[in-house]
């Protein structure tokens, strides 16, 4: 966010600045000053949903619709933007809405983390250790985390006001009843500044533990529930739990078949037609930077002779 | 109205639309005394007992409570309007128990047994798993519930184990007043008498303030200690419940004792 965004939103940038027909962003000025305004007050009141005129956007639902209009409205000129879909910069989504705002914009892009100021995300929050400034902008597709407890809105909307989140517990007992175990792996609640429940957005739990005190402001968008919200810097996010059931994140046996990473965030890939897996860092970035750190996988893990599944019998 | 009233409502009436649902009605409940409001279908019983459990809105007259003493607030009847939404909830959560007429409506259908029981406590904040199960399980006993079936759901129950397990959700947080509406109707009369049974017994170990409302007469005999007629939305007698049964007054109440079927 930078002079030129701050500005008076009646005043037009010059033709010469617009990008290709479209003003700076895409959005025009009205509708992100009205997406700052809203974003405002979802700073001030942690994990609170805000509602806000989601605008049609170039590409539907379910595609970011609702992180690209946050992104829209506060990218300045001197942003440099990282935008990630599970964690890597190079799945269709990502290199869509990165190139989007390069031509709507014109500012820089980068997949590097650590030179990132505002990153877009949907599923996964970096490896790297966020630090202070820097913007993290979720896509989420459903902010009401009571969503499927609670079918009536004016409902949820009464008991996020009288802060009655017992219903969650009653999932959550009902999973350990049932399952042995909180079955939710990704999107698994939370609980703002002890205030607000909210869903952290389709994100594992794994990356529940860097939701809370981050150095870095946090904004999620809904844009087809037409939601904003935002966890501000340092802000305690608890994640819900029984106190003889704690809250766990994922662990893996294996560690990356690419840089040896023990403790990120692993995909499972099917690498070749006979079903050999291999497991990999999700987040791209983080895994290139240690392997040009020299990281190495464990010795006797190679790509090339990844884990062979067992044998089944075929039809 | 005296110091240990816990319940005094007044001139209470609910309208839907031009026509009074019920209007004019005014008693006193005393801790562990067990009202029935009996009358026929369409008098006003339900929309009644809708009022004073805060599930409608007033039209008129007043409803006082007098809630538990704790450190923050003094005892002593309070009007139940001015307290704010949050207290009213928290109310109806911890001092109040509510049967509906059907399970369904009572209980959450999706959720095993012992979450209805324990989803009280957990609104209330228990976050031990372990300790939420063992006072399910105690309370499921409590209501001759077979404890191994905790984790079944409510659909799999009988008509009259829903009704208990429904009762069990209520008491699970130590209500003082419990309102209930046609707690039996729906069951067949061997179930409805055990459950009349073990209701009394809860009533009488518990030291519950009840009221009950039933179309049934013999419901009303074996639970309640005072009855009101209603007809047409108004209270047409009050009184003990074996002076109005045995000596009706109003020509009503009088149609309505002889009408009973005696086998």
């Amino acid at each position: 966010m930078n002079s030129a965004t701050a500005a008076s939103a009646l005043d037009q940038p010059p033709m010469s600045e617009q990008q290709g027909g479209y003003n700076f962003g895409f959005l025009d000025e009205q509708t992100k000053r009205h997406i700052r305004r809203a974003l405002l007050k979802a700073v001030a009141i942690p994990g609170y949903q805000v509602p806000f005129g989601s605008r049609e956007m170039p590409l539907p639902y379910g595609w970011g619709t609702g992180g690209i209009q946050v992104t829209a409205s506060i990218i300045g000129r001197d942003d440099v933007l990282k935008v990630i879909d599970q964690g890597s910069d190079g799945t269709v989504n990502a290199v869509n809405i990165r190139r989007f705002f390069a031509r709507t914009t014109g500012v820089r892009t980068t997949t590097l983390t650590a030179q990132a100021s505002i990153i877009q995300t949907r599923h996964r929050i970096p490896e790297k250790p966020l630090r202070d400034g820097q913007i993290l902008v979720f896509q989420v597709p459903m902010p009401e985390p009571l969503f499927r407890l609670e079918p009536r809105r004016a409902q949820t909307i009464k008991l996020h006001a009288l802060a009655e989140y017992g219903l969650m517990s009653v999932r959550l007992y009902e999973d350990i009843a049932q399952l042995g175990a909180i079955a939710r792996t990704y999107d698994y609640p939370v609980q703002v500044n002890g205030r607000y429940l909210m869903s952290p957005s389709p994100i594992p739990k794994f990356d529940n533990p860097k939701l809370n005190m981050s150095p870095a402001l946090q904004l999620f968008g809904a844009g087809r529930e037409k939601r904003l919200y935002a966890v501000p810097p340092y802000t305690p996010v608890h994640s819900l739990a029984f106190e003889d059931h704690p809250f766990e994140v994922q662990r893996w046996e294996q560690a990356c078949g690419l840089c040896g990473s023990a403790d990120s965030f692993l995909d499972e890939v099917i690498v070749d037609d006979a079903g050999k897996r291999l497991f990999v860092c999700s987040d791209s970035d983080h895994c290139r930077e240690r392997s040009l750190a020299g990281h190495q996988p464990a010795a006797g893990v190679q790509p090339d002779d990844a884990v062979t599944p067992p044998v089944e019998a075929s039809a | 109205m005296n110091d240990d009233t816990l319940l005094s409502v007044r001139g209470v009436g609910k309208r839907f639309g031009a026509r009074w649902a019920c209007r004019d009605v005014s008693f006193d409940l005393h801790p562990g005394e067990v009202l029935a409001v009996v009358g026929e279908s369409g008098s006003g019983k339900t929309t009644l007992l809708n009022l004073l459990a805060l599930r409608l809105a007033l039209d008129e007259g007043s409803v006082h409570y007098s809630p538990r003493p704790d450190g923050s607030s003094p005892g002593g009847l309070r009007d139940l309007a001015s307290l704010s939404e949050a207290r009213q909830r928290l109310l109806s959560r911890t001092e109040w128990g509510f049967v509906d007429q059907h399970p369904r409506d009572g209980l959450r259908m999706a959720v095993s047994a012992g979450a209805n029981v324990a989803e009280r406590l957990m609104l209330l904040g228990g976050e031990h798993y372990g300790r939420l199960r063992a006072t399910a399980r105690d309370w499921m006993s409590r209501v001759e519930l077979a404890e191994d079936r905790i984790d079944d759901l409510p659909s799999r129950f009988s008509g009259g184990m829903q009704q208990r397990l429904q009762i069990a959700r209520n008491l699970v947080t130590g209500p003082r007043l419990v309102f209930m509406d046609e707690p039996t109707s729906g069951l067949d009369v061997s179930v409805q008498a055990r459950l009349l049974d073990l209701l009394r017994s809860l009533v009488d170990d518990l030291g519950l303030a009840c009221i009950v409302v039933t179309h049934d007469l013999a419901v009303a005999r074996l639970l309640a200690h005072r009855m009101l007629v209603m007809k047409d939305g108004a209270v047409v007698e009050a009184g003990l419940t074996d002076r109005v049964l045995d000596d009706p007054h109003h020509p009503y109440t009088q149609l309505l004792v002889s009408s009973v079927l005696m086998p």
